[in-house]
Protein backbone atom coordinates (compact mmCIF):
# COMPACT_ATOMS: atom_id res chain seq x y z
CA UNK A 1 0.00 0.00 0.00
CA UNK A 2 1.10 3.55 -0.89
CA UNK A 3 0.32 6.48 0.73
CA UNK A 4 0.11 9.99 -0.54
CA UNK A 5 -0.07 12.91 1.82
CA UNK A 6 -1.25 15.69 -0.51
CA UNK A 7 -2.83 17.99 2.13
CA UNK A 8 -1.51 18.21 5.67
CA UNK A 9 -2.56 21.76 7.23
CA UNK A 10 -5.76 22.05 9.04
CA UNK A 11 -8.20 25.03 9.40
CA UNK A 12 -7.58 26.94 6.18
CA UNK A 13 -5.19 26.38 2.89
CA UNK A 14 -2.24 28.97 3.54
CA UNK A 15 0.26 30.16 0.74
CA UNK A 16 2.79 31.92 2.62
CA UNK A 17 6.32 30.97 1.84
CA UNK A 18 6.85 29.70 5.22
CA UNK A 19 5.20 27.38 4.95
CA UNK A 20 5.47 25.48 1.85
CA UNK A 21 8.03 22.99 3.31
CA UNK A 22 5.50 21.02 5.43
CA UNK A 23 2.50 22.43 3.16
CA UNK A 24 -0.10 25.34 2.69
CA UNK A 25 -2.85 22.23 1.50
CA UNK A 26 -5.66 20.98 3.71
CA UNK A 27 -6.10 17.58 4.51
CA UNK A 28 -6.02 15.07 1.89
CA UNK A 29 -4.54 11.68 1.56
CA UNK A 30 -4.45 9.03 -0.79
CA UNK A 31 -4.11 5.40 -0.58
CA UNK A 32 -2.99 3.46 -3.81
CA UNK A 33 -2.95 -0.42 -4.19
CA UNK A 34 -2.13 -1.61 -7.58
CA UNK A 35 -4.76 0.33 -9.67
CA UNK A 36 -7.17 1.15 -6.92
CA UNK A 37 -7.23 4.38 -5.27
CA UNK A 38 -8.65 5.63 -2.20
CA UNK A 39 -8.92 9.60 -1.45
CA UNK A 40 -9.34 10.48 2.39
CA UNK A 41 -10.83 13.45 2.82
CA UNK A 42 -11.13 16.33 0.25
CA UNK A 43 -9.64 19.16 1.39
CA UNK A 44 -7.53 21.59 -1.08
CA UNK A 45 -4.96 18.53 -1.36
CA UNK A 46 -7.46 16.62 -3.31
CA UNK A 47 -6.95 19.42 -6.02
CA UNK A 48 -3.14 17.86 -6.23
CA UNK A 49 -3.99 14.39 -7.47
CA UNK A 50 -3.56 13.46 -10.83
CA UNK A 51 -6.92 11.43 -11.25
CA UNK A 52 -5.25 10.69 -15.05
CA UNK A 53 -2.11 9.26 -15.48
CA UNK A 54 -2.31 6.43 -13.21
CA UNK A 55 -4.97 4.06 -11.77
CA UNK A 56 -7.04 5.91 -14.06
CA UNK A 57 -10.40 4.53 -13.25
CA UNK A 58 -14.22 5.83 -14.05
CA UNK A 59 -14.65 5.55 -10.34
CA UNK A 60 -13.71 7.94 -7.84
CA UNK A 61 -14.14 7.33 -3.82
CA UNK A 62 -13.61 9.73 -1.58
CA UNK A 63 -13.96 8.88 2.39
CA UNK A 64 -14.60 11.85 4.58
CA UNK A 65 -13.48 11.95 7.66
CA UNK A 66 -16.44 14.85 8.62
CA UNK A 67 -17.79 17.81 7.06
CA UNK A 68 -15.25 20.87 8.69
CA UNK A 69 -14.37 23.28 5.39
CA UNK A 70 -10.37 22.52 5.52
CA UNK A 71 -11.78 18.66 4.64
CA UNK A 72 -14.31 19.38 1.74
CA UNK A 73 -13.11 22.87 0.88
CA UNK A 74 -11.78 21.09 -2.48
CA UNK A 75 -14.91 19.06 -3.51
CA UNK A 76 -16.57 21.29 -5.47
CA UNK A 77 -13.01 21.67 -7.56
CA UNK A 78 -11.34 18.86 -8.30
CA UNK A 79 -11.43 18.10 -12.05
CA UNK A 80 -13.31 14.04 -12.01
CA UNK A 81 -16.50 16.02 -10.46
CA UNK A 82 -16.92 18.04 -13.68
CA UNK A 83 -16.49 14.70 -15.91
CA UNK A 84 -19.84 12.98 -17.02
CA UNK A 85 -17.55 9.68 -17.43
CA UNK A 86 -16.89 9.92 -14.06
CA UNK A 87 -18.56 8.22 -10.95
CA UNK A 88 -17.71 9.72 -7.68
CA UNK A 89 -18.75 8.50 -4.56
CA UNK A 90 -18.52 10.29 -1.68
CA UNK A 91 -18.67 8.22 2.18
CA UNK A 92 -19.02 10.47 5.40
CA UNK A 93 -21.07 10.36 8.29
CA UNK A 94 -24.69 10.72 8.69
CA UNK A 95 -25.61 13.07 11.32
CA UNK A 96 -28.00 12.83 14.42
CA UNK A 97 -30.95 14.47 12.88
CA UNK A 98 -29.42 15.66 9.05
CA UNK A 99 -28.20 13.19 6.21
CA UNK A 100 -25.10 13.43 4.73
CA UNK A 101 -26.53 14.89 1.67
CA UNK A 102 -28.14 17.53 3.13
CA UNK A 103 -25.10 18.64 5.09
CA UNK A 104 -23.02 18.53 1.91
CA UNK A 105 -25.75 20.51 0.59
CA UNK A 106 -24.65 23.48 2.35
CA UNK A 107 -21.88 23.73 1.18
CA UNK A 108 -22.59 22.50 -2.63
CA UNK A 109 -24.83 25.02 -3.50
CA UNK A 110 -25.35 28.64 -3.81
CA UNK A 111 -24.62 31.31 -2.33
CA UNK A 112 -21.27 29.54 -0.92
CA UNK A 113 -20.91 27.60 -4.17
CA UNK A 114 -22.50 28.09 -7.69
CA UNK A 115 -23.44 25.28 -8.64
CA UNK A 116 -26.14 22.93 -6.99
CA UNK A 117 -25.44 19.53 -5.53
CA UNK A 118 -27.95 17.84 -8.47
CA UNK A 119 -26.25 19.50 -10.88
CA UNK A 120 -23.06 18.46 -10.65
CA UNK A 121 -22.27 16.62 -14.02
CA UNK A 122 -20.50 13.72 -12.30
CA UNK A 123 -22.91 10.66 -11.49
CA UNK A 124 -22.08 11.46 -7.61
CA UNK A 125 -23.34 8.86 -5.42
CA UNK A 126 -23.37 9.71 -1.47
CA UNK A 127 -23.36 6.92 1.10
CA UNK A 128 -23.38 7.63 4.47
CA UNK A 129 -21.05 5.01 6.62
CA UNK A 130 -22.31 1.50 7.76
CA UNK A 131 -21.73 1.33 11.68
CA UNK A 132 -19.94 -2.29 10.29
CA UNK A 133 -16.95 -2.93 8.25
CA UNK A 134 -17.20 -2.46 4.36
CA UNK A 135 -15.13 -3.62 1.27
CA UNK A 136 -14.50 -1.41 -1.29
CA UNK A 137 -12.54 -3.44 -3.97
CA UNK A 138 -9.58 -5.13 -1.86
CA UNK A 139 -10.09 -2.66 0.87
CA UNK A 140 -11.39 -3.11 3.96
CA UNK A 141 -12.83 -0.26 5.68
CA UNK A 142 -13.18 1.10 9.29
CA UNK A 143 -14.80 4.05 10.14
CA UNK A 144 -15.68 4.46 13.92
CA UNK A 145 -16.66 7.78 15.59
CA UNK A 146 -14.16 9.63 17.42
CA UNK A 147 -14.19 12.54 19.74
CA UNK A 148 -14.01 15.92 17.66
CA UNK A 149 -16.78 18.48 17.32
CA UNK A 150 -19.70 17.53 15.24
CA UNK A 151 -20.00 13.84 13.28
CA UNK A 152 -16.54 12.79 12.61
CA UNK A 153 -14.90 9.75 11.99
CA UNK A 154 -11.76 8.52 12.30
CA UNK A 155 -10.54 5.59 9.55
CA UNK A 156 -8.67 2.21 9.53
CA UNK A 157 -7.99 1.19 5.75
CA UNK A 158 -6.51 -2.53 5.30
CA UNK A 159 -5.56 -4.82 2.95
CA UNK A 160 -4.64 -8.20 3.73
CA UNK A 161 -1.79 -7.72 6.92
CA UNK A 162 -1.06 -4.08 6.42
CA UNK A 163 -3.04 -1.32 8.37
CA UNK A 164 -3.60 2.42 8.01
CA UNK A 165 -5.29 4.88 10.59
CA UNK A 166 -6.58 8.26 9.77
CA UNK A 167 -7.26 10.12 12.27
CA UNK A 168 -6.58 13.56 11.12
CA UNK A 169 -8.96 15.69 14.07
CA UNK A 170 -9.38 14.51 17.22
CA UNK A 171 -9.10 15.31 20.67
CA UNK A 172 -8.48 11.74 22.38
CA UNK A 173 -9.52 12.73 25.82
CA UNK A 174 -10.58 16.08 27.17
CA UNK A 175 -8.83 18.41 29.46
CA UNK A 176 -6.71 15.43 30.75
CA UNK A 177 -3.39 15.35 30.56
CA UNK A 178 -3.04 11.28 30.43
CA UNK A 179 -5.29 9.05 27.95
CA UNK A 180 -7.54 6.45 30.56
CA UNK A 181 -5.41 3.90 31.61
CA UNK A 182 -7.88 1.10 29.97
CA UNK A 183 -7.33 1.15 26.19
CA UNK A 184 -11.39 0.20 25.80
CA UNK A 185 -12.41 4.07 27.17
CA UNK A 186 -9.70 5.71 24.53
CA UNK A 187 -11.27 7.55 21.65
CA UNK A 188 -9.96 5.84 18.05
CA UNK A 189 -8.06 3.29 20.05
CA UNK A 190 -9.30 0.28 17.96
CA UNK A 191 -8.83 2.26 14.47
CA UNK A 192 -5.25 2.39 15.59
CA UNK A 193 -4.49 -1.00 17.60
CA UNK A 194 -1.57 -2.62 15.88
CA UNK A 195 -1.65 0.13 12.83
CA UNK A 196 1.75 0.17 10.71
CA UNK A 197 0.85 3.48 10.04
CA UNK A 198 -0.90 6.19 12.13
CA UNK A 199 -1.63 9.41 10.43
CA UNK A 200 -3.08 11.63 13.56
CA UNK A 201 -3.62 15.05 14.86
CA UNK A 202 -1.23 16.58 16.96
CA UNK A 203 -2.01 20.20 16.13
CA UNK A 204 -1.26 21.61 19.78
CA UNK A 205 1.64 22.26 22.33
CA UNK A 206 0.90 21.69 25.70
CA UNK A 207 0.27 25.36 26.65
CA UNK A 208 -1.86 26.04 23.27
CA UNK A 209 -4.22 23.15 24.39
CA UNK A 210 -4.67 24.46 27.71
CA UNK A 211 -6.56 27.57 25.91
CA UNK A 212 -8.19 25.37 23.28
CA UNK A 213 -9.69 22.59 25.26
CA UNK A 214 -13.11 20.81 23.36
CA UNK A 215 -11.57 22.16 19.98
CA UNK A 216 -11.20 18.47 19.07
CA UNK A 217 -7.51 18.16 18.34
CA UNK A 218 -4.66 17.20 20.48
CA UNK A 219 -0.55 17.35 21.75
CA UNK A 220 2.01 15.78 20.07
CA UNK A 221 2.17 14.32 23.10
CA UNK A 222 -1.00 12.76 23.12
CA UNK A 223 -1.18 11.64 19.88
CA UNK A 224 2.36 9.93 20.30
CA UNK A 225 0.82 8.08 23.43
CA UNK A 226 -2.09 7.28 21.87
CA UNK A 227 0.45 5.49 19.04
CA UNK A 228 2.38 3.73 21.71
CA UNK A 229 -0.82 2.13 23.75
CA UNK A 230 -2.22 0.77 20.45
CA UNK A 231 1.25 -0.56 19.53
CA UNK A 232 0.61 1.19 16.28
CA UNK A 233 4.33 1.07 13.79
CA UNK A 234 4.68 4.58 12.54
CA UNK A 235 3.23 8.11 13.54
CA UNK A 236 2.74 10.44 11.30
CA UNK A 237 1.98 14.03 13.26
CA UNK A 238 -0.70 15.76 10.84
CA UNK A 239 -2.76 18.84 10.72
CA UNK A 240 -0.52 21.08 11.18
CA UNK A 241 -2.08 24.79 12.12
CA UNK A 242 -1.75 27.09 9.43
CA UNK A 243 -0.77 30.03 11.35
CA UNK A 244 2.27 28.00 12.46
CA UNK A 245 5.43 28.61 10.37
CA UNK A 246 7.31 25.33 9.28
CA UNK A 247 9.99 26.83 11.63
CA UNK A 248 7.92 26.98 14.24
CA UNK A 249 6.18 23.54 13.80
CA UNK A 250 9.68 21.85 13.27
CA UNK A 251 11.04 23.65 16.65
CA UNK A 252 7.68 22.11 18.28
CA UNK A 253 8.59 19.03 16.91
CA UNK A 254 12.32 19.06 17.90
CA UNK A 255 11.42 20.05 21.59
CA UNK A 256 9.44 16.89 21.73
CA UNK A 257 11.24 14.53 20.50
CA UNK A 258 14.01 15.81 22.44
CA UNK A 259 12.20 15.47 25.39
CA UNK A 260 10.22 12.15 24.38
CA UNK A 261 11.29 8.44 23.51
CA UNK A 262 9.67 6.05 21.46
CA UNK A 263 10.31 3.09 20.26
CA UNK A 264 8.50 3.47 16.77
CA UNK A 265 9.60 6.50 14.21
CA UNK A 266 7.92 9.45 14.82
CA UNK A 267 7.54 12.12 12.18
CA UNK A 268 5.34 15.77 10.90
CA UNK A 269 3.81 15.20 7.87
CA UNK A 270 5.11 16.80 4.60
CA UNK A 271 2.79 17.65 1.96
CA UNK A 272 3.73 15.15 -1.43
CA UNK A 273 5.41 13.05 1.10
CA UNK A 274 4.88 9.01 -0.23
CA UNK A 275 5.07 5.86 2.87
CA UNK A 276 4.84 2.33 1.84
CA UNK A 277 3.60 0.08 3.83
CA UNK B 1 -12.15 -6.47 24.18
CA UNK B 2 -13.44 -3.90 21.70
CA UNK B 3 -13.21 -0.32 22.82
CA UNK B 4 -16.61 1.64 24.20
CA UNK B 5 -18.38 3.52 21.38
CA UNK B 6 -17.90 7.42 21.14
CA UNK B 7 -20.88 8.08 23.30
CA UNK B 8 -19.93 6.29 25.95
CA UNK B 9 -16.66 7.57 26.03
CA UNK B 10 -17.35 11.21 26.36
CA UNK B 11 -20.31 10.07 29.23
CA UNK B 12 -17.35 8.82 31.23
CA UNK B 13 -15.97 12.44 30.66
CA UNK B 14 -19.09 14.48 31.54
CA UNK B 15 -19.27 11.92 34.63
CA UNK B 16 -15.61 12.47 35.32
CA UNK B 17 -16.49 16.16 35.97
CA UNK B 18 -19.85 16.12 37.89
CA UNK B 19 -20.44 16.36 41.70
CA UNK B 20 -23.47 14.21 41.52
CA UNK B 21 -23.32 10.22 41.48
CA UNK B 22 -23.28 9.04 37.59
CA UNK B 23 -23.60 5.61 36.70
CA UNK B 24 -23.04 3.98 33.30
CA UNK B 25 -24.31 0.86 32.10
CA UNK B 26 -23.63 -1.14 28.60
CA UNK B 27 -26.57 -2.93 26.90
CA UNK B 28 -26.35 -6.34 29.06
CA UNK B 29 -26.64 -3.77 32.15
CA UNK B 30 -23.33 -4.30 32.82
CA UNK B 31 -21.79 -1.27 35.41
CA UNK B 32 -18.99 -0.04 33.26
CA UNK B 33 -17.95 3.44 35.19
CA UNK B 34 -18.81 5.23 38.16
CA UNK B 35 -17.78 8.78 39.26
CA UNK B 36 -16.09 9.91 42.55
CA UNK B 37 -19.53 10.65 43.95
CA UNK B 38 -21.03 7.23 42.93
CA UNK B 39 -18.00 5.56 44.65
CA UNK B 40 -19.45 7.11 48.07
CA UNK B 41 -22.54 5.54 47.26
CA UNK B 42 -21.41 1.87 46.46
CA UNK B 43 -18.70 1.65 49.07
CA UNK B 44 -16.44 0.73 46.69
CA UNK B 45 -14.28 2.25 44.35
CA UNK B 46 -13.84 2.24 40.43
CA UNK B 47 -10.43 1.51 40.09
CA UNK B 48 -10.64 -1.29 42.65
CA UNK B 49 -13.83 -3.04 41.44
CA UNK B 50 -13.55 -2.50 37.68
CA UNK B 51 -16.33 -3.01 35.57
CA UNK B 52 -19.25 -4.61 37.73
CA UNK B 53 -22.66 -7.29 36.58
CA UNK B 54 -26.16 -6.29 36.99
CA UNK B 55 -26.64 -8.46 39.95
CA UNK B 56 -23.21 -6.92 41.87
CA UNK B 57 -24.08 -3.38 41.83
CA UNK B 58 -28.13 -3.55 41.50
CA UNK B 59 -28.40 -4.35 45.43
CA UNK B 60 -25.25 -3.20 46.26
CA UNK B 61 -26.95 0.11 48.02
CA UNK B 62 -30.21 -1.57 49.34
CA UNK B 63 -32.78 0.38 47.40
CA UNK B 64 -36.19 0.51 49.09
CA UNK B 65 -39.59 1.63 49.37
CA UNK B 66 -40.95 4.30 51.60
CA UNK B 67 -42.07 1.44 54.74
CA UNK B 68 -38.31 -0.33 53.66
CA UNK B 69 -39.71 -3.06 51.47
CA UNK B 70 -37.11 -3.91 48.87
CA UNK B 71 -37.33 -2.53 45.48
CA UNK B 72 -36.57 -5.07 42.91
CA UNK B 73 -34.25 -4.83 40.35
CA UNK B 74 -35.91 -4.56 37.20
CA UNK B 75 -38.04 -1.44 38.97
CA UNK B 76 -34.46 0.59 39.07
CA UNK B 77 -34.71 3.16 36.60
CA UNK B 78 -31.28 2.13 35.28
CA UNK B 79 -32.30 -1.61 35.06
CA UNK B 80 -35.64 -0.31 33.36
CA UNK B 81 -34.24 1.82 30.57
CA UNK B 82 -31.52 -1.10 29.82
CA UNK B 83 -34.35 -3.18 29.05
CA UNK B 84 -36.72 -0.41 27.29
CA UNK B 85 -34.57 1.54 26.00
CA UNK B 86 -36.46 4.40 27.13
CA UNK B 87 -35.61 6.86 29.99
CA UNK B 88 -36.99 6.12 33.21
CA UNK B 89 -37.71 8.03 36.58
CA UNK B 90 -38.09 7.14 40.23
CA UNK B 91 -38.04 8.51 43.64
CA UNK B 92 -36.82 6.06 46.41
CA UNK B 93 -34.59 5.29 50.08
CA UNK B 94 -31.47 3.57 49.88
CA UNK B 95 -29.43 2.95 52.40
CA UNK B 96 -25.75 4.86 53.49
CA UNK B 97 -22.55 2.52 54.14
CA UNK B 98 -23.53 3.71 57.89
CA UNK B 99 -27.18 2.16 57.42
CA UNK B 100 -28.87 5.15 57.65
CA UNK B 101 -31.99 5.42 55.16
CA UNK B 102 -31.65 8.17 53.12
CA UNK B 103 -34.01 9.87 49.88
CA UNK B 104 -33.02 10.25 46.69
CA UNK B 105 -34.41 10.45 43.23
CA UNK B 106 -32.73 8.54 40.06
CA UNK B 107 -33.24 9.62 36.47
CA UNK B 108 -31.70 7.42 33.85
CA UNK B 109 -31.89 8.31 30.22
CA UNK B 110 -30.38 5.72 26.79
CA UNK B 111 -27.20 6.76 25.49
CA UNK B 112 -27.80 6.40 21.54
CA UNK B 113 -24.84 7.89 19.32
CA UNK B 114 -25.15 8.58 16.32
CA UNK B 115 -25.27 4.73 14.76
CA UNK B 116 -28.62 5.10 16.20
CA UNK B 117 -27.83 1.89 18.00
CA UNK B 118 -28.24 1.49 21.72
CA UNK B 119 -25.02 1.94 23.48
CA UNK B 120 -25.97 2.16 26.96
CA UNK B 121 -27.51 3.80 29.95
CA UNK B 122 -26.60 6.51 32.22
CA UNK B 123 -27.58 7.29 35.12
CA UNK B 124 -27.61 10.56 37.87
CA UNK B 125 -28.67 10.20 41.38
CA UNK B 126 -29.98 12.81 43.41
CA UNK B 127 -30.16 13.47 47.52
CA UNK B 128 -33.31 14.60 48.00
CA UNK B 129 -32.36 16.35 51.20
CA UNK B 130 -29.00 18.18 49.58
CA UNK B 131 -29.15 21.89 49.79
CA UNK B 132 -27.86 23.50 46.83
Amino acid sequence: MKIKLHGTRGAYPTSSKETQKLGGNTSCIEIIEESQRLILDAGTGILEIDFDSYAASKRVDILLTHLHMDHIQGLGFFKPIFNPQKEIHIWGPGGSSYPLKDRLNKFLSPPLFPVMLRDIPSKLVIHELPNKPFKLGEFLITAKFVCHPGPTVGYRIQKGSKSVAYIPDHEPVLNRPELFKEDRWISGFDLCNNADLLIHDSQFNREEYENKVGWGHCTMRIAAELSKRARAKHLVMFHHDPAHTDEYRSAMFTEFVNTHTYDFPVELAVQGQEIEI
Amino acid sequence: MSAHEIEIILSRQLADCLSVPVFIVDPEGTLVFYNEPAEKILGQRFQDTGEMRVGDWGNAFQPHDKKGKAIPQDELPLVSTIKSHVPAHKTFWIKSLEGKSFKISVTSIPIIGRSKEFSGALAIFWDNDLKV
